[in-house]
This record gives structure tokens, sequence and C-alpha cells, in this order.
């Protein structure tokens, strides 16, 4: 019985696989957007998958594993359902981007090397630039922006999330 | 109905400049006022509108234009969400979304001017007042080429970017010049790379025009990886036809179908907004097949970058957008003879791609009218870090340094000592207040040590460390450094080991030699312009801040009081009261005492955490910043 679901899961996991794989031609040209389009469906990159696209496009597992490997945007760890990326840019930096991510990390209760929340609801993770210099120090949950943030305001905005997520459980 | 010929769209122009010209709400969208909250200032006046109390507002309504509307970046963005009302040019600032009906009360149905909103200079006594956008200071000195419609219009509406000529310049171009023409129009206008190399865009097209191949392509670079910079984002978002012009013009030129816009997935609204515009564009024939019915078709895609600051290189670029890791390839052969797909390619960056149709309509004689001979144009820089007006400008070529952090930039925060400004990010340099009166161009930067970059401007002010930015620099170009050649993979490496050193006091003198030399060879050796530049920013804090290192290094003070190591907790055994609430927090049991006694911290066991200092009820724990070694030895 396991063995069958687990297939089931596998195969309805490749269905969507060959959705995006279809809608890119299985052109290998286009491995970067069809890996950004897997990303977005599972929150990372399950190896079973990187071989199954290498497979599909005609290239070689090591070519996927490479292209999946040298982006910053590919993640091979399961990521939280929120994405949050504190922003280490030049301005950001100088106007103490460091201390922002020690408090989210603080407030997500994420200790030593730890990116994500074990109920895999956050994953905190710092970014070269989202280019809004002029609202430093900032962050990104998801794909909305946040500027200037202190203690406060991130504790608030945290808080609120947190609330959120539990709210939408009920 | 897509546009046939260049007649139809110059009436079609026409008829959208005879609208009537009613009060008009701008709402700045552009992403530094979005995240202070503009859009619900945006649908407050929707709402406002929509009731229809304000009679004077609603007679001036009309279907077809978005009225309030929401507009791209209008640069301040320190002092946002921004609002600015037409015809008179007024600007509001740190608009909330209960001061809309006021606004619609008082200056759209009065006429008036409310002060509370408006950019107020103290001097003293005195109160300065400039209520419109172009008397205020940050606004004065500036020229809009690149940036000539972010703010005032609305970026998802084709129109309002054809009521501004949109697309005459291609129409001209198409229908009554040889791409030749194009190109020597281009030449002849001196516009040089916008994105850091500042290399001849005329010269570059002209390269890949001369070879012959069934295919070319254009590039459009908008993977702005530069930590501080914001222009191409702001531009793309703000007016996304423009640079569609500007690459069909360059397709054009070169002899080119297909074009491509390579955008960072960081900028999300930047892609959304560009997918728009493309579609638009379409529809109404700027791009697609027989474009005005000429012989010229054109077509551009979106390529959403993965995260990657070495594809900003152009050969990483094209590695990238043909789906593999973005490495660079040496070069030649030169992207113009081989480059996407092997075909002949040219890569510009947005503001470069923006200046083109500017410069195609209104001539290469205009444009020479702004800048230095050698530098013509403008340059669009963000300026942040301790700077007053945070935001984006876009200043005439040949302005000195010091106009632009002191005049536009507004000064220093809080009035305190200006220290150094760091230009070109991770590639660029800083420089100092003796560099203050430098203009402002490519070739005297790079004389300096630094470079024009793409424009990123961080003003650093006394409580900035350099040492611990350089540092911060190279750890960004040793992360980013994709690991194809040597002196680049290994040399910043240890690079940023020797810099870590120093700023976790660690470091011996003999050090500073080593990475100096280093720095050197990663200069020298390295395949592409990442490695090229890394060490940039630390051999020009070398050269210009070496007694602050030396500070470091023999004594072991941060000046600025920001390397960690270099601060020492100490516990005043006046002020103690043995309540040995600080040794239960202590994460690395350093604290000793007992009842009665002051506590003491051991210093070789300490990690500065600072959770005693926070902990301590009597403030009785202090933070030394370590005395100088010659005072100390002279008290």
């Amino acid at each position: 019985m396991a063995v069958a679901n687990e297939e089931t899961v596998l195969s309805r996991r490749f269905e969507k696989v060959n959705t995006v794989l279809e809608k890119y031609g299985r052109n290998p040209l286009n491995l970067i957007q069809v890996l950004q389009e897997v990303q977005a469906e599972y929150r990372y990159l399950p190896e079973e998958i990187l071989t199954y696209v290498a497979t599909a496009l005609g290239i070689s597992p090591s070519f996927v594993y490479g292209v999946a490997t040298f982006y910053a945007q590919f993640s091979l760890e399961p990521k939280g359902k929120h994405i949050i990326r504190v922003c280490d840019g030049t301005a950001c930096h100088v106007r103490g981007s460091m201390k922002v991510l020690e408090v989210v990390r603080e407030q997500l209760g994420l200790r030593g090397e730890d990116i994500t929340t074990p109920d895999l609801l956050f994953t905190v993770e710092t970014v070269a630039c989202i280019g809004a210099c002029a609202l430093a120090p900032a962050l990104m949950v998801d794909e909305e922006v946040y500027g200037q943030m202190d203690q406060e305001k991130i504790e608030n905005l945290i808080e609120e999330m947190i609330e959120k997520e539990k709210g939408g459980d009920q | 109905m897509p546009f046939t010929t260049k007649a139809a769209l110059e009436s079609h122009i026409e008829q959208l400049k005879k609208r009537p010209q009613g009060s008009r709400i701008f709402v700045c969208c552009g992403l530094g006022c979005l995240a202070k909250n503009s859009r619900k200032v945006y649908e407050r006046f929707v709402e406002l509108v929509k009731e229809g109390h304000f009679q004077v507002q609603v007679d001036t309504l009309e279907e077809e234009r978005s009225n309030p509307a929401p507009t791209g970046c209008m640069g301040l963005c320190e002092a946002g969400p921004l609002v600015m009302i037409e015809p008179q040019g007024i600007l509001y600032l740190r608009v909330k979304p209960e001061d809309a009906e006021k606004i619609m009360e008082r200056t759209l149905g009065k006429g008036e001017v409310i002060e509370d909103l408006v950019y107020t200079e103290n001097r003293g006594e005195e109160v300065q007042r400039w209520p419109l956008m172009k008397d205020v200071p940050f606004y004065r000195k500036q020229e809009k080429i690149v940036l000539r419609n972010c703010g005032c219009i609305d970026p998802e509406s084709l129109d309002e970017y054809l009521e501004q000529d949109g697309y005459l310049a291609l129409a001209q171009a198409v229908t009554g010049m040889t791409p030749d023409e194009v190109i020597g129009m281009i030449t002849k206008s001196g516009l040089r790379g916008r994105g850091g190399g500042g290399f001849p865009t005329g010269r570059k097209w002209q390269f890949a025009r001369v070879v012959k191949s069934d295919r070319k392509y254009v590039i459009c670079n908008a993977d702005e990886g530069d930590p501080g910079a914001f222009m191409d984002r702001s531009v793309a978002e703000g007016d996304p036809h423009s640079v569609l012009e500007g690459i069909a013009l360059a397709g054009y030129a070169i002899g080119a179908r297909e074009g491509y816009i390579y955008v960072r997935a960081e900028y999300p609204l930047a892609v959304r907004r560009l997918k728009k515009a493309i579609q638009d564009a379409q529809d109404a024939g700027f791009l697609g097949t027989h474009i005005m019915g000429s012989g010229f078709s054109f077509d551009v895609k979106v390529k959403e970058g993965a995260g990657a600051f070495v594809c900003g290189e152009e050969t990483a670029l094209i590695a990238s957008i043909e789906g593999k890791r973005g490495m660079p390839n040496p070069r030649p052969p030169f992207p113009a003879h081989r480059g996407l797909f092997g075909k002949p390619t040219i890569i510009n960056n947005v503001e470069t791609l923006a200046n083109v149709p500017a410069i195609i309509h209104r001539g290469a004689e205009w444009f020479r009218g702004f800048g230095t001979l050698n530098s013509p144009g403008t340059k669009t820089f963000a300026l942040s870090g301790r700077i007053e007006n945070t935001g984006l400008a876009e200043v005439p070529m040949g302005i000195t340094l010091r106009e632009l952090v002191f005049e536009v930039g507004g000064g220093i925060q809080g009035g305190k000592q200006f220290k150094a400004v760091q230009i070109g990010g991770p590639s660029g340099g800083c420089l100092t207040e003796q560099h203050l009166d430098l203009t402002v161009d490519y070739d005297s930067l790079c004389s300096a040590g630094a470079i024009m970059g793409s424009g990123g401007l961080v003003v650093l002010d006394v409580d900035t460390c350099i040492v611990e930015l350089a540092r911060f620099f190279m750890s960004f170009t040793q992360d980013e450094s994709c690991g194809k050649c040597v002196p680049c993979r290994e040399g910043t490496k240890h690079m940023l080991k020797i810099l870590q050193n120093i700023v976790d006091g660690r470091s011996k003198l003999d050090e500073m030699a080593l990475l100096e030399e280093a720095a050197q060879v990663v200069k020298d050796a390295s395949l592409c312009g990442l490695g090229k530049t890394a060490p940039n920013p630390v051999l020009t804090t070398l050269q210009y801040f070496k007694d602050e290192y030396i500070a470091h290094v023999l004594d072991k003070v941060c000046p600025a009081h920001v390397c960690v190591s270099m601060k020492e907790y100490l516990i005043d055994p006046e002020k103690c009261k043995a309540c040995g609430k600080c040794a239960r927090v202590c994460p690395v049991d350093c604290i000793a005492g007992r009842p009665k006694v002051p506590y003491v911290i051991d210093q070789e066991k300490c990690i500065k955490c600072g959770s005693c200092f926070e902990v301590c009820p009597f403030d009785a724990v202090m933070v030394d910043w370590r005395k100088r070694s010659d005072e100390q030895q002279s008290a």
C-alpha cells in the first residue's frame, strides 16, 4: 500500500512538472524558467525532480544540478511558505541590516544555521540588494517590501504574520 | 487598432495632446513610496473621486485618463508617499490617506497650497517652504532625460507614454532613417554605456551592424545587481515603454529581429510592468511584424534572472539566457561578433536604452547640450546611506560631488560630519572630502580610482567604519565570484580572510601589505569585470583611509565604534549592586561575583553579545571602545 501511495504522489508531482515542461516546449534553453516554475510549485527543487527534468530535456543531471546550485534563487532544501528576505545591500548594511536580521531570526526562534522554521511557515534569507536603498534598512516578505525597519516594526510585522497564519488554520 | 503609418501615430498623439488639461493628481507608486503605504493614499483619492463630493474636480475628469494616476518613482523616496498636483506642479510630501480629502478640497477646489505638506527648510529662525516640485532643492539641479516620464505618467498606460511623443522616435527611424543614420546619430551624441564601463554606445552598435549574420540580438541588461543601485528598476517600473522603444531602435540599427530583457527576479513589479508594456506595444503595432508599415519586424521577450551578480557581465548574462550557469567567457570573441546563441549581440543597460529614443527624437546636438565634452548627457544616481534626501536623482554629467551630496542630497543625515562616498558599488571605490570638488564624469572618477558604475552612491558619515565596509564589499564579491578563474576565486577569499582578521582585531601589520598585493593580483589577472574590479573598494580605502586600517591593526581600535571585537563591556563597581542578573544571562558564563561584591567580566571569555548591558537594571555595565594605545601610554 505504502509503495502504491508513494507512486501516486510521485506521478502527481511529475504531472505538474510535465505541464511546466510542455509550457516551455521541452527546450533546454528554458531550463532556468522551468526550474523557477517548478520551485514556485514545490517551494524547492526536490532531487528526483531535477533528474526527471534532465531526462525530459535530454540533458545530463549534472548540468541541471550545476544550474540549480549556481543561482541564489534555487534551493535544494524545502523552504517556508513565506520567504522573508532581509536586504543586506550597501545602503541597508550601513543603516543596520545585520541587526534587522538578528531581530527577525529571534522573533521566529531561528537558531544556529537554521533558515526555515520547523513548521515550514517562514524562511529567512539575506539578499544582496532589493533596490529599496532609499528605505534602508529594508526587507521583503514574499513580494511585499517593507522599509525603514526598526525593532518594533519588525516585531509587529512578524506577530501579524504569525497571527494570520494561525487564523487561516481555523 | 495597430498603427500602420507614422502619420496615424502623429495624428493620434495630436488628439491626445488636445485633451483638456484639468487638474490631475499623481500619486507616486514607485517601490519606495509603496513601501510607505502610498497605495492606500491612492485608493483614498480614488474613493473620493468616485464619491463625487468635489464638483470642481469631477468636471475635469475624463474617462480615458486615470485621475488620480499611480506613477513611477518621483525620486525623493525619503519623504514619501509623494503626491504631485498638476497643472501647477505642487509636490506634497509624506501624504497620509487622511490628507487626501484636504488636498482635494483645498488644492484642487480652491487652488490653495497646504503648507504642512510641502518641502520645508529650517534655517534657524527662518522657515523656507517650496511648494512647487521644480523649486525643491532636491530637484533644482536635476535634468531629466532618462527619468523624463518617471513620476508624471501612469506607467501602465500606453496613451500617456504616447502623449509625451512616445514611439515617435521609432516611427521616425523605421520610416525615414537608415540603420546607419541611426547609429551615426547615437555616435554623434556621444552617448556612453550607463551600466558601468562607459563604452561608446554608437561604436558598440557599429561593431554588431557590420557583422553579417542571419540573426542578431539585442539584450537589455536589467540585472541591476549592484547593491545600492536602483535606477534601472525605477525606469523599468516607471516608464517601461521608453526602454522598449530603446531596444527596438537598437534592433533596427544593428539589424536584429529579436530582443531580450534580462531582469532580476527580485524586481517582480518591473517584470510585470515590462510584460504588460510589451503586450500593449504589440497590440498597437510598435512591436511585431512590419512596424509602422516598414520592413522592420521586432519582438521582445522578458527573461527573469535567478540571482547571480556575475550575470551583469555580458558573457555571463548570455550564458544565463541560454539556460546555463551564468559564468563569463574570455573575450574575444566579443558578443558583437559571437554572442547569444552564437550570433552577433549587443547588450545595453536600461538607462542607456532609455536615453536612445530621446536622442533620436530630439537630435544629437540637443543631447550634447547636457553634460561634458567627453561624457555628454546625464547620469541617474541612487542616493542612499547617511544622506538627508535618499532617492533617485538625474543630474547632468560634470556636476561636482559636493553639489550632488550637499545640494541635491541635502547633506548628511542629522547634520553629522561627512566622511566619504562610496560610488560604483562593489566594483567602485570610496572617495573622500578631498574629492568633493571632483566633477562627476567617467574620466575624472576613473582617475580618482572609483568608477561611475551603475550609479549607486552611498554616503558615509563618521559613524561608518571604512574597514568594515571594505570587508562587506569583499564578502559580497567573494560570495558572488563564480569560481571559474583562480585569481578571483582564491584571491577574493584570501582578501576577505585578511579583512575579517583586521575587523576581528586579530591581524598583524605585515598582513596589510599582503592584502594590497593580493588585491593587485586579483585586479590584474581575473577573467571578467567582476574580478578585475572587486579589489577597488579595498584599494581605494587603503589609499585614502590608511590610518583607519592601522588603527584596527596596530591599536585594535575602531575609530567609528562599529567593529564589535574592538569594544569591551565593563562593570562599574560603583554602580553594581551585585544582583547577579548579568551573570545569569551571560551565555558563556564569563561574569563572576558574589553577594555584596561588584561583579567582574572576564574579557578573555567575553563574546561581546551585550546581553549583560541590556539586562542590567542599574546601568552599571558600560561599553568601552578601548582607548588608543598611545593615549594609554601618555596617561
